[in-house]
């Protein structure tokens, strides 16, 4: 059924036809009105036999869906940013202790400076957590990816975030194509745990693990993501069958079969790097797109399958490997290794920094040219940063940075947390 | 002639079992197929308060739920010694997540009892946490006030051996006066641990005026059996704080254990008593009184308040915290009691 | 369920540990002797047999007394009861009333006539035992026991030796006595009365394989009294003799009488005059109270009754105007010294009871016999110096109790079994003994002692009624029950509850426990909770 909503709501809708039993969750923006959704259809009853959690803190919400998935209820919660990193210790166990939890990330910048807006450096600080990590382009397929989540966690027993763009899609109103339960009950088959603390069959779940055997538990769990690979595009091909739409698996690619120069990203930002694309192909320029859904597992085959006929590839990425450069990029790096290509890493929008199709027009003819860095930050203010510095070689006490560029800018810190 | 009581019973409740009882009013101990739900084979030091408490409160819920409980355990001892791959000691659904977060993982699995029973896939089966005093009173602390909050249907069980002992004996919150731990030696001019307003966890449970709270020690199972037994019975955040006394973080004898755990309630050093919706309900008195001294003396970590020269201020200070349980808690010895 | 590998473990896996390999001691279960079996002169196994009184199982608790003392409805009366005194509860609070609850048993069992087992098979041997005293009674029964055929020659024409002629039936009412000494006989012992062996070695010409001689001591012994015409001196063991004789034979004592002497009987003959309707009745008595032979329980009954001291003081004159006295004073050893001052006071009788003698006549011409201090000297094993002959109770030793007696017809019994046997008597090895330390006092519930109803003063002071009363079945299993069983394990579970290690193994009730040292880690926390003192803690031989 098609409806015009807002992306968190239908997020919350999906994950409600999946017919979760347990979602705790704890405020922060921009994942709140997705559980607010969910915890309204908890009290109005129109999401039957779910208990829905106001717990104290993301560390919390993340244990209890620990507990609860642990035994054998189908759990959910959603988290972003600040909220996500004082739950980490507990995003490892659960991985860890194979529970299937299905997680939105309603991806936002990491602070100081505390920043509400969007960018991915919260998801991908977990990058080697253990979780599947799904990137959602626009809310279709936010809201399609949890109906796959909780089908490949629970087959896989592994956890999954499905993360999707804060404040771009969460709170975009977009058309979408609401999934009915029947499809939803006909896709997604009841929960049933590979462990679960039961009195009828007990069993010791979190032992301690010595030297002995922790590599090979480590092994497993990197055994799993490589199955989750094959899973991947199966799951895809298996939800288009019930629902119709082509949604998820590992990558996927726009324009690129003659393109010599590739763009790399993920989530939200593929739309307006299509939009360019359109407009620099009607121009003659061989500019195509290769969207990565799937960031863990990272598809290094397929990356490299889809790079291999380009000459040069960007890697346009919202988070920032402070030290180094790209995060994404040094995955898809690594996947293209011997192919003798061109790449160049590129930072852009971190903290919700508008990402303009002017910039980005700008940047790939740049890139085709050859006059590209290795390392680009995309529309970096080069005298604030200058100004700063240079302060800081005069004055010992030269101050909170931050607060100085801002001034600088002549505009006050932002209200909003 | 004087007529005695008909009902005396040689050691009457003060043994684990007796076999002048009738069976009904046995102790869950005592009873040959008691579930030894931590069973034999565990790694825990010879003597370990922690780990004769853990089964005689698990037992007892065992016992309470008719056999149908699930543990939620934090890091600590207790965890390490039960379950060490690729052996485990516990014979009950058991689940180790962190350190810090078990009051919540045990919100968890009663969120999803509470949604299996209710759609009619699961029967009724119950919830215990357990932790040490230092995933309880410190790291826990926040999950456990939000279980405690929103009156979860959890028993919270904390073993309470005055500091972090599976980590090599450091100070805790729990740690009392005085002590000495690794991190707490007894050295300058305040040796051990400081005098601070101490963060006596029953307390701060019973001000979330949850159902139940209760303290209890390894040196008196029929108490403490009862109380796990109560908790049971009951439904919502329910706290039952434990004083279990470790040979290795005390300096005690392996064999003392129990003495000790009992020297501390008999000095008023730790109250014993039970207290339903913030309010104190019952206090066990003290039987036989003791000065202070008796309990501090045979313990290693204090040591150094009875060298050649005894830290009779600091031992009178001591003094003073005990007295004040016993005037708050009402503990003092009844005649007949 | 198809488990992740190794975090996911199998419940109670850890069996696969066996931790007893960290043990450095072992504790192992031991039975300790309790204080007041070690006391008892008899040997009673008091802890055993209270054990299965404070079950209720009265019949099982006489049975198992009954094993080393057949007369628990006397004993409970008149022993003097020197258990009470090691009794370890005696620490704590005041000592267990075991006699009472002895007396207890003694008098259900009389009431529900419950009987000896018969032996299972005859020796064929004959056993001559002389005198029907306690010593003679014990030493029967239990050879009777022991499967031989005892035959009882007794000089009396009623059997007791001096339970009968001594004690006053005040303290031991005569019917009690009669049917402890019945079920002895329904044995098949063969009891003569009106039968004084004057030779030995004649009586033994009717052909026993062995003797056993308990003819007490009966011959009063005498001091040096100057007196006039007019004075009326007896003995204290005549008088209470006399008492068992016709009522128109009763001792005419008058309304003052004195007893010279310090000890049981001389405050027997005391309270008996009292009730006899003598108006004074004096004990005078050379040394202090505290010196007196005699039990300060005692003392202390006889002066409730009206019965009057006089302490340090010596008779050196009976005369017309009643008995010279001379004042005493101890010297720095203790010892009475005359101090030259007198004085007289009235008295229309003195009844001298200054001890008894053993009368050895009968033993003349035996072959071998040694007399030591006016006894017939016996090894360890009662045993005289002819072999086949033992002797026991007053005549052989200055421990002159019923309880005494007791034990020694026991023990000689048990060495006669031997001898006739052939083999040497070996007495059974003596464990270390539960002293108060051994234990752990905290468990037990306080309670005190159970006092026994006393009989009204009045009646006390006219009448022969028995003066201390008995339990009921509700204060004598209170009673029972402040046993703390010290030494001996009483099933109260704690071993099996307090291990951190679960390796105790509880067998089931009256099977009591084992250790599994697969298990046990030895950290001993079992034998420090232990009540009573039942486990031992034990180095490993590493
Ligand atoms: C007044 C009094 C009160 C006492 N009170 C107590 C008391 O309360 N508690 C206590 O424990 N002790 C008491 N005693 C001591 C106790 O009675 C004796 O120690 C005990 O009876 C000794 O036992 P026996 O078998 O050795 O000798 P006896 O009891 O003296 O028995 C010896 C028996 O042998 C018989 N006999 C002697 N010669 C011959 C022979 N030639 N042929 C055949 N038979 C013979 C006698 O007639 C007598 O029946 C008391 C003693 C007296 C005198
Ligand atoms: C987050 C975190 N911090 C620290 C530790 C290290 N650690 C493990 S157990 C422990 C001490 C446990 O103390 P307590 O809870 O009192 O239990 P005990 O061992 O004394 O029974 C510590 C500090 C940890 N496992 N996790
Ligand atoms: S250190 Fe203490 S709490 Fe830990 S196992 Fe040893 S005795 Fe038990
Ligand atoms: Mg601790």
């Amino acid at each position: 059924m098609l409806k015009q909503c807002e992306g968190s709501h239908a997020v919350a809708e999906a994950v409600a036809l999946c017919r979760p039993e347990v979602i705790c969750a704890y405020p922060i923006s921009p994942q709140t009105h997705i559980v607010e959704g969910l915890g309204e259809m908890c009290k109005s009853g129109e999401l039957a036999d779910c208990e829905f959690i106001n717990v104290e803190s993301e560390f919390a919400a993340m244990s209890v869906a620990i507990g609860s998935s642990a035994a054998g209820a189908r759990t959910y919660t959603a988290t972003a940013s600040q909220g996500l990193l004082y739950m980490v210790e507990a995003v490892y166990n659960a991985s860890g202790l194979g529970l299937p939890i299905v997680m939105t990330v309603a991806n936002r910048a990491i602070g100081a400076p505390i920043n509400i807006w969007n960018d991915h450096s919260d998801s991908l600080s977990q990058r080697d957590c253990g979780w599947i990590q799904l990137f959602a382009e626009t809310n279709q397929e936010a809201l399609d990816l949890h109906i796959q989540a909780f089908k490949l966690a629970e087959e896989l027993s592994l956890p999954i975030m499905v993360c999707m763009d804060g404040f771009i899609l969460t709170h975009a109103y977009e058309r979408v194509d609401m999934p009915t339960q029947e499809q939803v009950d006909a896709f997604l088959p009841p929960y049933e745990p590979r462990q679960v603390l039961d009195p009828a069959e007990p069993v010791s779940i979190g032992a301690m693990v010595g030297p002995e055997a922790f590599m090979e538990v480590r092994y497993l769990a990197h055994a799993k993501q490589m199955q989750a690979l094959e899973r991947i595009p199966q799951m895809a091909e298996e939800f288009q069958k019930v629902f119709g739409r082509k949604i998820g698996g590992l990558t996927h690619t726009y324009c690129g079969e003659d393109a010599e120069t590739m763009v790399v990203a993920m989530g939200s930002v593929l739309g307006t790097i299509k939009d360019v694309v359109d407009e620099m192909r009607s121009a003659g320029h061989k500019v195509g797109v290769l969207g990565i859904t799937s960031f863990r597992p990272f598809p290094l085959d397929a990356v490299r399958e889809a790079l291999k006929g380009c000459k040069r590839f960007v890697i346009l990425e919202k988070s920032l490997a402070v030290g180094i450069g790209g995060i994404v990029a040094t995955n898809v790096r690594l996947a293209v290794t011997g192919l003798g290509l061109q790449g160049y890493t590129v930072v852009a929008g971190l903290g919700g920094r508008a990402i303009t199709k002017k910039s980005l027009h700008a940047l790939f003819i740049r890139a085709g040219r050859g006059e590209l860095g290795p390392l680009t930050f995309l529309d970096l203010d080069w005298e604030v940063i200058n100004r700063q510095l240079e302060r800081e070689r005069l004055t010992r006490r030269s101050g909170p940075a931050a607060e100085s560029m801002l001034r600088d800018l002549g505009t006050v810190a932002s209200k909003i947390a | 002639m004087s007529l005695q009581p008909v009902k005396f019973y040689q050691t009457g409740t003060f043994t684990v079992g007796n076999r002048l009882l009738a069976p009904e009013e046995r102790s869950v101990q005592a009873n040959m197929q008691r579930t030894n739900s931590l069973n034999s084979g565990h790694r825990a030091c010879q003597g370990c308060g922690e780990a004769l408490g853990a089964r005689y409160a698990i037992d007892a819920a065992m016992n309470a739920s008719n056999r149908q409980l699930i543990a939620a355990n934090a890091t600590g001892c207790l965890e390490v010694f039960s379950t060490p791959y690729p052996e485990t000691s516990w014979q009950i659904p058991w689940i180790h997540s962190l350190f810090g977060n078990t009051a919540a993982v045990a919100t968890g699995i009663a969120a999803a009892i509470k949604i299996k029973k209710q759609k009619g896939q699961g029967g009724d089966v119950r919830v215990v946490a357990q932790g040490g005093d230092g995933g309880t009173t410190d790291i826990g602390f926040g999950c456990l006030s939000g279980m405690f909050e929103r009156n979860d249907d959890v028993l919270y069980i904390c073993y309470d051996n005055g500091g972090y002992m599976n980590t090599g004996v450091q100070r805790s919150s729990a740690t009392p006066p005085a002590a000495r731990t690794a991190t707490t030696m007894p050295l300058g001019p305040e040796p051990g641990n400081q005098f601070g307003q101490g963060k006596f966890l029953p307390a701060i449970a019973m001000a979330h005026e949850i159902p139940y709270v209760a303290t209890a020690t390894v040196a008196d199972l029929r108490d403490l059996e009862y109380k796990v037994t109560h908790a049971m019975s009951i439904r919502g955040a329910r706290y039952i704080h434990i004083l279990v006394p470790c040979p290795l973080g005390w300096g005690t004898a392996s064999h003392d254990t129990i003495r000790m755990a009992r020297l501390a309630k008999e000095t008023g050093i730790f109250p014993v008593f039970e207290a339903e919706y913030g309010v104190v309900k019952s206090a066990l008195a003290i039987r036989r009184p003791l000065p202070v001294e008796e309990y501090l003396r045979p313990q290693k970590r204090y040591a150094h308040l009875f060298g050649k020269s005894p830290a009779v201020e600091t031992i009178a200070r001591i003094q003073a915290l005990a007295d004040k349980n016993i005037r708050k808690y009402g503990l003092q010895a009844r005649k007949g009691a | 369920m198809d488990k992740p590998f190794a975090i996911t473990l199998n419940p109670g896996s850890s069996l696969a540990n066996h931790t007893g390999s960290w043990r450095t001691s072992r504790p192992v279960y031991i039975d300790r002797l309790p204080p007041c079996n070690n006391a008892c002169p008899a040997g009673e196994n008091i802890q055993g047999w209270l054990f299965h009184a404070e079950s209720g199982n009265y019949e099982k608790a006489w049975r198992s007394l009954v094993v080393n003392n057949p007369l628990p409805a006397t004993m409970g009366r008149v022993c003097y009861h020197p258990c009470e005194g090691a009794c370890n509860r005696g620490l704590m609070d005041a000592t267990v009333g075991i006699n009472s609850v002895e007396r207890f048993l003694g008098d259900e069992a009389i009431k529900h006539g419950w009987k000896f087992d018969a032996p299972a098979t005859k020796s064929g041997k004959r056993v001559l035992v002389v005198g029907s005293g306690p010593a003679g009674l014990a030493a029967a029964y239990h050879l009777a026991c022991l499967g031989h055929h005892v035959v009882i020659r007794e000089a009396a024409a009623i059997a007791g030796g001096m339970m009968r002629f001594g004690i006053p039936k005040y303290r031991l009412p005569r019917d009690v006595l009669e049917a402890e000494i019945a079920r002895i006989v329904d044995l098949g012992v063969e009891l003569h009365l009106n039968s004084r062996v004057d030779k030995l070695p004649e009586a033994l010409k009717e052909g026993f394989d062995a003797v056993f001689l308990g003819v007490g001591a009966h011959i009063a012994k005498r001091a040096y009294i100057p007196a006039g015409d007019a004075s009326k001196i007896m003995d204290a063991v005549s008088v209470l003799h006399d008492m068992e004789g016709e009522p128109d034979a009763m001792p005419l004592l008058g309304r003052r009488v004195v007893v010279y002497g310090g000890g049981n009987t001389a405050i027997d003959v005391a309270r008996t005059a009292k009730r006899l309707g003598a108006e004074e009745s004096i004990i005078v008595y050379r040394r202090t109270r505290e010196k007196m032979p005699a039990h300060d329980f005692e003392v202390e009954e006889a002066l409730q009754e009206g019965v009057m001291m006089k302490w340090l003081s010596t008779i050196k004159e009976s005369g017309e105007d009643g008995l010279m006295v001379e004042k005493m004073a101890l010297d720095e050893n203790g010892f009475p010294q005359p101090t030259g001052e007198y004085e007289t006071i009235a008295a229309d009788s003195l009844v001298l009871a200054l001890g008894q003698d053993v009368d050895l006549s009968l033993l003349e011409n035996v072959p071998g016999l040694a007399i030591e201090g006016g006894n017939v000297k016996v090894d360890s094993t009662m045993m005289t110096g002819h072999p086949g002959i033992f002797a026991g109770g007053d005549m052989a030793g200055n421990d002159r109790t019923v309880t005494v007696a007791i034990g020694h017809g026991k023990k000689a019994a048990r060495a006669i079994d031997a001898w006739l046997k052939g083999v040497a008597f070996v007495p059974p090895p003596k464990a270390e003994i539960a002293t108060f330390e051994r234990l752990n006092t905290w468990y037990y519930s306080d309670a005190p002692k159970t006092l026994r109803p006393v009989l009204d003063i009045i009646r006390r002071q006219s009448t022969f009624e028995e003066v201390l009363g008995g339990l009921d079945e509700n204060n004598a299993l209170f009673e029972a029950r402040r046993c703390l069983s010290c030494g001996n394990c009483f099933e109260c579970d704690n071993c099996y509850g307090v291990c951190p290690d679960n390796a105790v193994i509880k067998l089931g009730p009256g099977k009591r426990f084992e250790f599994n040292y697969d298990y046990c880690k030895g950290c001993g926390m079992c034998a420090t909770e232990c009540p009573c003192g039942a486990i031992k803690i034990v180095a490993e031989e590493i």
